[in-house]
């Protein structure tokens, strides 16, 4: 996978995770230009599209889109699945999760992200486990405020 | 003492409070103003606070690279939260093309090395997503430590670290090599998928690696087998299959391994039909299995029977996204294995009405793919179907994907006729340049045709002048084959009753249109023009029109109308028994066949010479026509008072034509040079004859002619020439190496010389043949050869 882009129905957007070395610049170029491909297809369409030189999968879930872009020889079924299961795992954690609480928590969003892929690749493909990493990491930054700081404020998973 | 800073969800709701884009700003340049100063004063209690305010607005779109250092400052704090959001900053903030990224080795290498667990992996993660190639330069010996660490959870983000480190530094790869054997053997499906996903990278990169990795081709099977057979696990698995990433990636591998490989691929055979036939792909998870596997047994050498079976059971009446792979691997397929997707060919066809475009695009393509000699009248129609709906990017495709299908499959020429004409109707705009020059080629050809054509050209014109190629190749027809238009019965289709006023009108309305190009209009006058010869009425509306042009801006079309009313004024006199206003009717007589795939001779410029326009010099065409015309142009040269009697054809055909396009540079025409005897003996007689043509004057052209009047064959003849350094020769092969006795047929041979330095040419030539049954030898210098030959 060359990168993730988690965008709204009205473009903004609310998750960009990149493989692939590129300048700000040329992000923001991609960014857009894909944005506005991608929400200019109707419903029924097919979730593949073929962009530059790149295959891209993309799924609507509630008023997200999720849209990866993936190399020629990726499995694009495969790479639907893991959009599937990367919003399992958000729901999961945040329960019933909705657009706001990916606003809201966006560094969590990473963190789950990043315990389910690596470099682009999947790295974890049981559900428990990966959801179990991140909260063994959520208590250990909770123990590391409470220990170094009277100020901190006790954990909900929420408040940062 | 400093203020209180916000707290990053407060700071979030703020920014979505704000109403409009210059609060936004408002609201976000302050705090960034906040954070810089933090950081500047370098409270660490609240760094990460501040960064990960500053992350949230970079996503936003607003500059962040003031917070690069202190992600630096994060990683290297002790404290899992400050590390956890320095990570992410350096994620999201740095990567190879700032300089700053190298200063956060240091930290990678200590957390690698010395942190706990969730610590090795913040650093391996970041690794593996924003790794430059020094730093996994430095870093590989780490990660390579860590790929047999006792934890799966560091182990598995360290091998596909280690995939990460090869794709940048693929001479690194060495290092990641031995420890694949012993990962192979995890029962770890996270660990094990990296391994996967290692090996496949070591693979792809390095045939030794390939080589050495077949072996492991068995256990792969074997891991494979066991997933597909075991039952339902519900750590895994997805929709009843168990552990689809899993399976995936382990058949890209086979696939990686098995190609052109026959023995790999025959341990892998009975598998990939198990998993072919048993996958249940009512949910994408196992479509996505069905679809490596077909990919898989595509590109292996396995039994052909598989190969054609596999395909079948991809369920094409079900969703889109099925249908979009489905067509892919039938693409592929179609190169290697044309049969086997033919069968498919009725649900190919279906897909072609999907309304989505990158699945009718490519229904379209594997179409196209498809037609050959016996499907062509069927796909044909079914592609003039979709060209009449289909949207306009693919328009353009179809239309030429048609008329090359036509091109090369056409059972008749009608039929072939037919459908250019249907594209032209519908998707006129859109065909290639050459498809006019192709179809008046194709009707030209085609004399049975041409009542036909025209008869159809006129209807479809009449309907609709908007399309210009349509337009461009009717008002040509129109021109050429008026006549027959006229004539009102024609076999093939319904009697049409067309008068010649409607005609006329109708190209007249051609050249009036708007949407008419000046090309378009090109044709139609000269469609006008060739109409006054061949209809019967008198010609008084036609001059009208062409002489209103005469003044028109377009300056070709200007200059025709001028010439067109040249020949109507200046030779309408002419009453010759030879034919009614003979000039005019033979220039614009019916055209020959323009030769196909020569240097491309528009058909209006081959007419417009012959109305003595001053073009560039172009070839004469050598026709039985050809001296005709020359008259006739010498009569449009010389005053008209003379034109009754057409002057005596030049000798030389070239010289005419030259006065008369008057060309500054033309050379004169060359005077014959005289041909000269060389050799004789005993009746074997060697004669030379000299051509310079005009256009290379440096160029000598020596024909040998060897004849032999004696008794006796002169056999294995064989002449050599040589010249001084300073020419160049050529010998071509002789005709032949024997001359029959008593004037047998004489053998010839072509000698090309180069004399650009215009010296005296010397010739010596040296005979070797059999005569009288003995071996004759000559060695001589050519004399008294003419001074033309190098002058």
């Amino acid at each position: 996978m060359q990168f993730m882009l988690l965008f709204s129905r009205q473009g903004k957007l609310r998750l960009q995770k990149w493989y692939v070395p590129l300048s700000d610049k040329e992000k923001k170029k991609i960014t857009r230009e894909l944005v506005q491909t991608v929400l200019a297809r109707k419903p029924k369409m097919c979730s593949f599209l073929e962009w530059r030189d790149l295959k891209i999968v993309y799924k609507r879930y509630a008023s997200l889109y999720f849209c990866c872009a993936i190399e020629d020889q990726d499995n694009e079924l495969i790479t639907l699945e893991i959009i599937h299961r990367y919003v399992e795992l958000l729901d999961k954690y945040f329960g019933s999760v909705c657009e706001l609480d990916i606003i809201f928590n966006f560094e969590k969003a990473y963190f789950i992200l990043d315990e389910f892929l690596l470099g682009g690749e999947v790295q974890e493909t049981s559900k428990k486990n990966v959801l179990k990493a991140i909260e063994q990491a959520d208590l250990l930054q909770e123990k590391t405020e409470n220990m170094f700081h009277s100020k901190s404020f006790i954990g909900s998973k929420k408040a940062y | 003492m400093v203020a209180p800073s916000l707290k990053l969800q407060d700071l979030i709701e703020e920014i979505r409070g704000a109403k409009t884009q210059a609060q936004e700003r408002e609201v976000i340049q302050k705090e960034c103003a906040h954070i810089r100063a933090s950081f500047r004063e370098g409270d660490p209690l609240h760094r990460h606070r501040q960064l990960a305010k500053l992350l949230y607005v970079h996503m936003l779109g607003y500059p962040a690279h003031f917070g690069q250092m202190e992600c630096l400052k994060l990683i290297a704090s002790p404290r899992f939260t400050d590390k956890r959001v320095g990570y992410l900053g350096a994620m999201l903030l740095l990567d190879e093309r700032q300089d700053a990224h190298l200063l956060i080795t240091n930290s990678i290498k200590n957390d690698l090395s010395q942190g706990i667990q969730p610590v090795q992996g913040l650093a391996l993660c970041t690794l593996s997503t924003m790794g430059s190639a020094e730093m996994c330069q430095d870093l590989a010996t780490e990660v390579e430590k860590l790929l047999l660490q006792p934890s799966p959870y560091v182990r598995k983000k360290a091998i596909l670290t280690a995939v990460h480190i090869i794709r940048k530094v693929p001479e690194l790869s060495n290092i990641f090599l031995p420890s694949c054997a012993q990962l192979l053997h995890e029962r770890h499906h996270g660990v094990l998928l990296g391994t996967i996903t290692l090996i496949t990278e070591l693979c792809e990169r390095s045939p030794a690696a390939l080589r050495h990795f077949r072996k492991v081709v068995p256990q792969l099977v074997q891991k494979l087998r066991t997933l597909v057979t075991t039952g339902y696990s519900t750590e895994h698995s997805i929709s009843g299959v168990s552990d689809p990433f899993l399976q995936v990636q382990i058949l890209r591998l086979l696939r990686i391994l098995g190609r052109n490989h026959e023995e790999s691929s025959e341990a892998m055979n009975d598998l990939l039909a198990q998993v072919a036939t048993n996958t249940d792909t009512s949910r994408n998870a196992g479509s996505a299995v069905l679809f490596e596997t077909v990919l898989t047994i595509m590109d292996i050498p396995s039994a052909a029977g598989l190969r054609v079976s596999s395909p079948m059971p991809l369920p094409l009446a079900s969703p889109t996204l099925i249908r979009y792979v489905a067509l892919m691997s039938l693409l592929r397929l179609v190169q290697s294995d044309h049969n086997a997707v033919q069968r498919h060919r009725p649900t190919v066809v279906d897909c072609l009405q999907e309304t989505d475009a990158s699945l009718s695009r490519r229904a379209l393509e594997l179409s196209l793919a498809l037609v050959n000699s016996s499907n062509v009248r069927a796909m044909t129609r079914e592609l003039q179907a979709f060209l009449e709906s289909c949207p306009p990017d693919l328009r353009a495709d179809c239309a030429s994907g048609i008329l090359l299908a036509a091109e090369r499959f056409a059972p008749t020429k009608r039929w072939h006729m037919d459908t250019i004409l249907h594209v032209l109707t519908t998707a006129g705009t859109y065909v290639r340049d050459d498809a006019v020059a192709n179809l008046t080629q194709l009707i030209a050809g085609a004399q049975e045709l041409h009542a036909y054509s025209v008869r159809r050209l006129y209807s479809a014109l009449a309907e609709d002048i908007s399309q210009q190629p349509l337009v461009q190749v009717a008002a040509w027809c129109i021109g050429e084959y008026g006549d027959l238009l006229l004539e009102g019965n024609c076999e093939d289709i319904e009697p049409l009753q067309v008068e010649e006023e409607e005609v006329l009108a109708l190209l007249e309305r051609v050249l009036q249109s708007h949407m008419s190009l000046p090309a378009t209009r090109g044709y139609a006058l000269t469609a006008l023009m060739k109409l006054s010869t061949r209809l019967r009425g008198d010609n008084n509306r036609i001059r009208q029109v062409v002489s209103i042009y005469g003044s028109c801006l377009d300056v070709e079309l200007q200059q025709r109308a001028v010439e067109y009313n040249a020949l109507f004024r200046k030779y309408d006199h002419m009453r010759d028994t030879l034919a009614f206003h003979p000039l005019r009717a033979a220039i614009l007589e019916k055209m020959p066949l323009v030769e196909r795939g020569g240097p491309q001779v528009d058909e209006e410029a081959k007419e417009s010479k012959a109305a003595a326009k001053l073009s560039e010099a172009a070839p004469v065409p050598a026709e039985p026509q050809a001296s005709k015309l020359l008259d006739l142009l010498d009569l449009l040269d010389g005053p008209s008072e003379d034109a009754q009697h057409p002057p005596p054809l030049d000798p030389s055909p070239g010289g005419a034509l030259v006065q008369l396009l008057d060309l500054p540079y033309a050379p004169p025409p060359p005077a014959p040079i005289p041909s000269l005897k060389v050799f004789e003996r005993e009746g074997v007689q060697l004669n030379l004859s000299f051509i310079r043509p005009p256009g290379t004057p440096a160029l000598l052209l020596i024909t040998v002619t060897v004849t032999n009047s004696s008794g006796g064959d002169v056999t294995h003849f064989i002449c050599q020439a040589a010249v001084p350094k300073s020419f160049q020769l050529q010998l071509q092969a002789p005709t032949g190496d024997t001359v029959p006795a008593q004037g047998g047929l004489p053998i010839t041979q072509l000698f090309r010389i180069l004399n650009p330095n215009k010296t005296p040419l010397r010739l010596k030539l040296r005979l070797t043949y059999n005569h009288f049954g003995q071996p004759v030898q000559e060695i001589f210098e050519v004399n008294n050869l003419p001074v033309e030959t190098w002058q």
